[in-house]
């Protein structure tokens, strides 16, 4: 292992290099250019042997993957906000399918208007499309999740995505402890794909099903999708004995004797953290929920974090125009049926790569506060708005 | 190919044993019948039935697959020694 | 040439069927037969890239399949990039010692919408990174497995569901995108049209594109009797008389150089061909005249290309 100042984009091509990945789709759109643009660089000099294919479009780079996991072929690609709409029906195709694509997703906003800064919307419009979906909040995890990825999608048969924040992670240069070839070991052992298209053994895949099939199809597949929990959670414990860092579906900072609970997803975390420490030493009982596995949904371990708490805040770096903002709407609904709860306060913030600083979160749990004990009121309040 | 195969992919990976199980004979309304002193062996029926029905069988006749013929005439339409001729379905 | 060329068809084409019957293609459907065709022209191990559409919907209904070779279908545009994909990772798995090296033929099958329209896009892409696989473009004329709706493929003066004949409309107003010339204009090794009434010649062609050393594009018309409105018989008829008119006439492009076959120095009446066909019967005889004139001139242009 060796600890190495680089830019995270940089960090996550080399995760995928170290992978041996087979093939590579690219096509560019910031901020993700620079994790292809290392890859180029790398198969150029021989640094790893793959097919890179420089697509023309978003959703030719997913269907390139497609084919090529459907050929057993281990596949990565990394995309953005436009690009990763204009794939949006591949996505569920590369579900429904049952082929193990990685893919990186460089969290920016989507137009209109433009705007290419951070921003979870990008994302929050794929929940449905049954990939496993993670979240990553600094450089290190970056590397270390894009490295446990091939794993966990090639043992479940699923796509996966990592989610990292847009300029706020890709483009910032930090400290990574990057493994080395031996020490990767048998974390990614080699994809033998039990359905690949191979002339010694004809399949046929894609096939339609009318009403008479399609449920069953679909019923299975929403288990496959669950099921993949565990395999995230035996994947992570392996990495962590091989690293010493150890993942969890929801991360916990502070949390033991929180009566307040701040959730939110990304690289924000980090930032709300020095406010934490703030309050703490303030003798406030405050606390950060972190979903970082996003799909499958990890209701457990959410129910288990948020058990004691009074109020807990929930930060979305997105809207859903028109109705409860994704994060919120998706914890409010897991807490329902909780015999004891707490009052959940929406929050937005944070969109088109506006950014909160400690002290904007210190008053945002402040502030929560107060509404916790007003009672309902507003559906949810966007935060920092300019008057 | 490994034999782990995860629950799930049975449904959505089709194999070749299903293929050729659906009676599409039961579609026709008409049906060809070859007479086979007129025929001439050209073997054009077989290179024109869309659904691969005409074939040649032990003797080296050309026969029709009734389990598959959709009754099209094509091979009637088509056959250089007017042998077949399409009879209706009864 | 071409007389020869449909006599003992047993005996020139393999015996092999890894289109099985039992399909739920239409009564005569000329798609399923030139797909019949075509597989029989695959000598080594291949595997089918298809687009949804007429092909995909009569062979692949779940549970059952009619495919005894691999085949995969994804979505409606994306054939030719899901078939890059395939092409790359036999070669990267190859290369890296995965799997045994052999030859691996990778064909692509779509139709006419899923090509000249929607598809146009990945096969550009397909076609200029120069991945090794053989596109087969379908041409029923119309998006026919949604039920007849008109394609850029479409000829002028068809009646289709959204192009239909009526009082202020001839139905189809444009002339039908010539393909093969875009696929000329990326410079691939090969090129040809295809029609499944001359089975040796398309059979011939489909080996040739899959020989190639670089992408080919093999345009074959699948003469449709539900969509063009023709007895299920008349299909062989419909594909000879097309070619006969010069309306969809047969050539090659071996890298960039034309050949035609067979050279036609004298075409059949236009009107043999429009009038056997419902979606054409509402022409007047001015319409068909002026279908004749530029059907003629086309012709000549390709000739004079062949001669250069």
């Amino acid at each position: 292992m060796k600890r190495v100042g680089m830019e995270v984009s940089h960090a996550v091509a080399e995760a995928v290099r170290l992978a041996n990945v087979d093939l590579i789709a690219a096509y560019p759109i910031t901020p993700q250019t620079h994790i292809v643009e290392r890859l180029s660089e790398a198969v150029a000099n021989g640094e790893i042997d793959a097919e890179f294919i420089c697509v023309e479009s978003e959703h030719s780079a997913m269907s390139v993957c497609l084919g090529a996991s459907a050929s057993g072929a281990r596949t990565y690609t990394a995309t953005s906000a436009q690009g990763l709409e204009l794939m949006h029906e591949v996505l569920y195709v590369t579900s429904g399918m049952r082929l193990p694509v990685s893919m990186t997703v460089a969290n920016r906003a989507l137009s209109a208007p433009l705007n290419i800064l951070c921003d979870h919307s990008d994302l929050m419009a794929t929940r449905d499309t049954g990939w496993i979906q993670m979240f990553a909040e600094n450089g290190q995890e970056a590397f270390d999740l894009t490295l446990c990825s091939f794993r966990i999608a090639e043992e479940a048969m699923l796509p996966i995505m990592m989610h990292m924040d847009g300029f706020t992670l890709t483009h910032v240069v930090e400290p990574i402890l990057l493994m080395e070839e031996g020490e990767v070991g048998d974390l990614i052992p080699e994809f033998k794909s039990p359905m690949s298209l191979d002339p010694d053994n004809p399949l046929t895949l894609g096939g339609y099903a009318l009403a008479s099939e399609y449920t069953e199809v679909k019923v299975s597949q929403e288990k496959a999708v669950r099921e993949a929990k565990r395999v995230v959670k035996d994947t992570w414990r392996r990495f962590g004995e091989i690293s010493g860092r150890f993942y969890n579906p929801v991360e916990c900072y502070e949390m033991e004797d929180a009566r307040i609970g701040l959730a939110l997803q990304g690289s924000f975390a980090e930032t709300a953290s020095i406010a934490v420490d703030k309050m703490r030493k303030d003798g406030k009982k405050v606390g950060l929920v972190r979903p970082r596995l996003w799909r499958p949904f990890p209701f457990e371990e959410l129910r288990q974090a948020t058990k004691d708490l009074d109020a807990l805040v929930v930060l979305d770096r997105s809207l859903s125009v028109g109705s409860h903002p994704p994060l919120g709407s998706e914890i409010r609904s897991a807490l329902y049926g909780q015999p004891k709860r707490p009052q959940v306060v929406s929050f937005v913030g944070g969109l088109g790569g506006r950014d909160i600083t400690p002290e904007g979160f210190e008053r945002m749990i402040e502030d929560s506060l107060k509404i916790a004990e007003a009672g309902p009121g507003e559906e949810f309040l966007i935060f920092g708005v300019k008057e | 190919m490994s034999d782990k195969k995860p629950k799930g992919l049975d449904m959505i990976v089709l194999t070749p044993e299903s293929a050729g199980k659906y009676e599409t004979g039961t579609w026709r309304t008409q049906r060809p019948v070859i007479d086979q002193t007129k025929c001439i062996k050209c073997g054009i029926c077989y290179g024109f039935c869309p659904d691969a029905c005409v074939r040649l069988n032990e003797r080296g006749e050309f026969e029709v697959d009734l389990f598959y013929c959709k009754g099209c005439g094509i091979c009637a339409r088509e056959c250089w020694a007017k042998a077949i001729t399409m009879e209706d379905e009864r | 040439m071409m007389a020869f060329s449909t006599v003992y068809v047993q005996r020139a084409l393999p015996k092999k069927e890894d289109l099985a019957p039992g399909h739920r293609a239409c009564l005569g459907c000329g798609e399923a037969l030139a797909v019949r065709q075509a597989c029989k022209a695959f000598l080594e191990d291949t595997i089918i890239v298809n687009a949804t559409g007429c092909i995909e919907i009569f062979s692949s209904p779940i549970p059952f399949t009619s495919w005894r070779v691999p085949w995969i279908h994804v979505l409606f545009e994306n054939t030719a990039a899901v078939a890059s994909g395939v092409e790359s990772a036999f070669k990267v798995r190859m290369r890296k010692g995965k799997c045994a090296k052999r030859k691996v033929n990778v064909v692509a099958m779509a139709g006419d919408g899923g090509t000249n329209d929607i598809g146009l896009q990945a096969l550009s892409g397909a076609f200029e990174r120069r991945h090794k696989l053989t596109y087969l473009c379908f041409d029923n004329e119309a998006y026919m497995n949604t039920g007849i709706q008109r394609s850029s493929a479409t000829p002028y003066g068809a009646s289709t569901t959204t192009s239909p004949a009526g009082k202020l409309s001839i139905g189809q107003r444009t002339w039908k995108k010539d393909m093969p010339k875009i696929a000329v204009a990326h410079d691939i090794p090969y090129v040809a049209t295809a029609c499944p009434s001359y089975p040796i010649d398309l059979v011939t062609k489909v080996r040739k594109g899959m020989a190639a050393n670089g992408p080919a594009y093999i345009h074959i018309l699948s003469p449709c009797p539900t969509g063009w409105g023709f007895p299920s018989d008349l299909t062989v008829q419909v594909g000879r008389l097309a070619v006969e008119t010069g309306i969809f006439p047969l050539y090659e492009v071996e890298n960039g150089e034309y050949k035609i076959d067979p050279d036609l120095p004298k075409l059949r009446p236009i009107k043999d061909y429009l009038m056997v066909q419902r979606r054409f019967r509402h022409l007047s005889p001015e319409e068909v005249e002026r279908i004749q004139e530029e059907v003629s001139e086309r012709y000549l242009r390709l000739r004079q290309e062949c001669r250069k």
